[in-house]
């Protein structure tokens, strides 16, 4: 199976260091102290965030900080084949490595004795589910207001077709010789969440690196766009109220 | 600093910036009043700041939702860029409330003790009231003669330790069980504006409707009075919620209330 063709295209047309489309909503959850949704490629991601809240049961309060717990929840028709619903080790390694990539960022110090709870459910999964979730939470999170260090953009990198390419798909995961999601802070560059399925040289992991880290630095951007757009676009409707101010009054 | 923006965040700044330069067009000609136009001037743009985003890198300290990283300052939270006296703020747009010592708060109970009742004051935290922190003098074990579940009082917080152990009082002048009214919810970070420069607002609101209300510091609202003139209140509080960072907010709760309640009073003459 060719993976990358002659002109150096990928299945789906993207070049090798082209990222899939992505389009991030903050706040799309009523009832959540925050939310996100994020749409990568085909995978679709929505984030609930609760809390600080009491943290309960009792016995996993921390009297010295906040506790980040995370699920990670792949629906049942999410993917091709039926999905055996609930948690298996994929899904509970994967909760354990975002809650720690979390808790590293939160100034978890402020919020003695509660649990700070995120919840990311897969609706629909195309590969890299786990950079679009750990995407969509650190959004989630900020909506909620809790205060943090930054905002964490995650990505995928891999090597198909013996060569580096960004943001694996499906088939690309599949079929490629390796596969590294990688998520960092792009203010200090720290790299919080780096796993790594597969072979590759030196060479082509340093590679690979520099790719994450540039499609990082763009998604970072849509997320500060779609937390911005989420107050911004509140703030026109109501300055044009403000403006006639008869209209606005008439529901 | 300008840094890169969304383009709907740069369609709301050229908003602005367009009113203001009109403004100053006007101010030069002479056309408008002075002093009105002036205080909007001097205001700056609202600036809206996500986790991350760098704040200052010089003569500022840091202050509420701000964090200092080799010796800049950059913000914790998601809210709105404010500079005061020398420091950095940044004002929530959301976030749980943490209580402390000092604010005033309306408090349901949701647990008895022999000699304590547990108090929830919208926060994270649990709030213990001590009987000996009440106006009354409360036997052991007679605890639910007094307060009971359900109940809502208007209390203080007494004290917060680094643990966030909160302790309530209500024996202070003023401080009761809340009788009959309602109560709403809104978000903590929004008091400030629904009281108002002096409690210029939340006057406002009361001399319209006619109501008794509180608003704790914990973003719950107490309101009392006749029921039509309590939705008004409610409508008008939440106009300010959601309005919080715009202009020209008292002018427009003011133009609601006073022409609901108008024809509140000319539905009730037909």
């Amino acid at each position: 199976m060719r993976l990358i063709d002659e002109n150096g295209l990928r299945i789906d047309g993207r070049k090798v260091d082209e990222l899939r489309p992505i389009r991030i909503e903050a706040g799309v959850l009523k009832r959540a102290d925050g939310s996100a949704y994020v749409e990568w490629g085909k995978n679709k991601v929505i984030a609930a965030v609760y809390g600080p809240r009491e943290c309960h049961p009792r016995h996993l309060q921390d009297p010295s900080k906040a506790l980040v717990q995370c699920r990670y929840n792949m629906i049942a028709f999410s993917v091709m084949e039926r999905k055996r619903p609930g948690p298996d080790r994929r899904s509970v390694e994967i909760s354990k490595i975002i809650a720690e990539a979390l808790e590293y960022v939160i100034f978890t110090e402020y919020f003695p004795r509660t649990s700070i709870d995120v919840y990311i459910e897969i609706l629909q999964a195309n590969a890299g589910t786990r950079c679009a979730g750990l995407t969509a939470a650190s959004v989630a999170l900020a909506d909620a207001g809790v205060p943090m260090k930054d905002l964490v953009p995650a990505v995928a990198v891999g090597k198909v077709d013996n060569q580096v390419v960004l943001d694996l798909t499906k088939e690309e995961d599949n079929h490629g010789q390796a596969d590294l999601p990688m998520a960092i802070i792009p203010r200090t560059g720290e790299v919080l969440l780096m796993q790594m399925d597969g072979h590759m040289t030196v060479e082509e992991f340093n590679k690979a690196i520099d790719l994450g880290y540039k499609a990082c630095e763009k998604i970072y951007q849509l997320q500060k766009d779609a937390l911005r757009r989420r107050y911004a676009v509140e703030e026109i409707e109501t300055f044009e109220e403000a403006q006639h101010p008869q209209t606005a009054m008439e529901e | 600093m300008w840094k890169r923006r969304s383009s709907s965040e740069l369609q709301v700044i050229d908003h602005y910036q367009n009113r203001m330069k009109a403004r100053h067009e006007n101010m030069k000609e002479g056309e408008r009043d002075f002093n009105k136009d002036k205080e909007s001037l001097v205001k700056p743009v609202r600036e809206i700041v996500v986790p991350g985003d760098l704040l200052d890198s010089g003569k500022l300290k840091p202050g509420d939702g701000t964090y200092l990283s080799n010796g800049k300052i950059y913000a914790s939270q998601l809210g709105i860029k404010s500079i005061k006296s020398n420091f950095v703020n940044v004002i929530p747009l959301g976030g749980p409330y943490i209580p402390s010592p000092g604010d005033s708060v309306i408090g349901k109970i949701v647990d008895i003790g022999p000699s304590n009742w547990l108090v929830d004051i919208n926060s994270p935290y649990p709030a213990p009231l001590h009987v000996t922190e009440v106006p009354w003098k409360v036997e052991f074990g007679d605890t639910a003669r007094y307060l009971n579940i359900g109940d809502t009082i208007l209390a203080k917080v007494l004290l917060v330790d680094e643990t966030k152990r909160v302790q309530v009082t209500m024996k202070e002048q003023g401080l009761r069980k809340l009788q009959g009214g309602q109560i709403i919810d809104i978000s903590h970070s929004k008091v400030p504006r629904v009281i108002g420069k002096g409690g210029s607002m939340i006057q406002m609101i009361k001399s319209y409707t006619n109501c008794r209300i509180f608003v704790g510091q914990n973003g719950r609202i107490w309101l009392d009075g006749d029921i039509e003139n309590i939705v008004y209140a409610i409508r008008a509080i939440k106009m300010i919620e959601e309005g919080a960072q715009t202009l020209r907010l008292t002018e427009r709760v003011k133009e609601y209330l006073e022409s609901m309640t108008r024809s509140g009073l000319n539905g009730k003459q037909q």
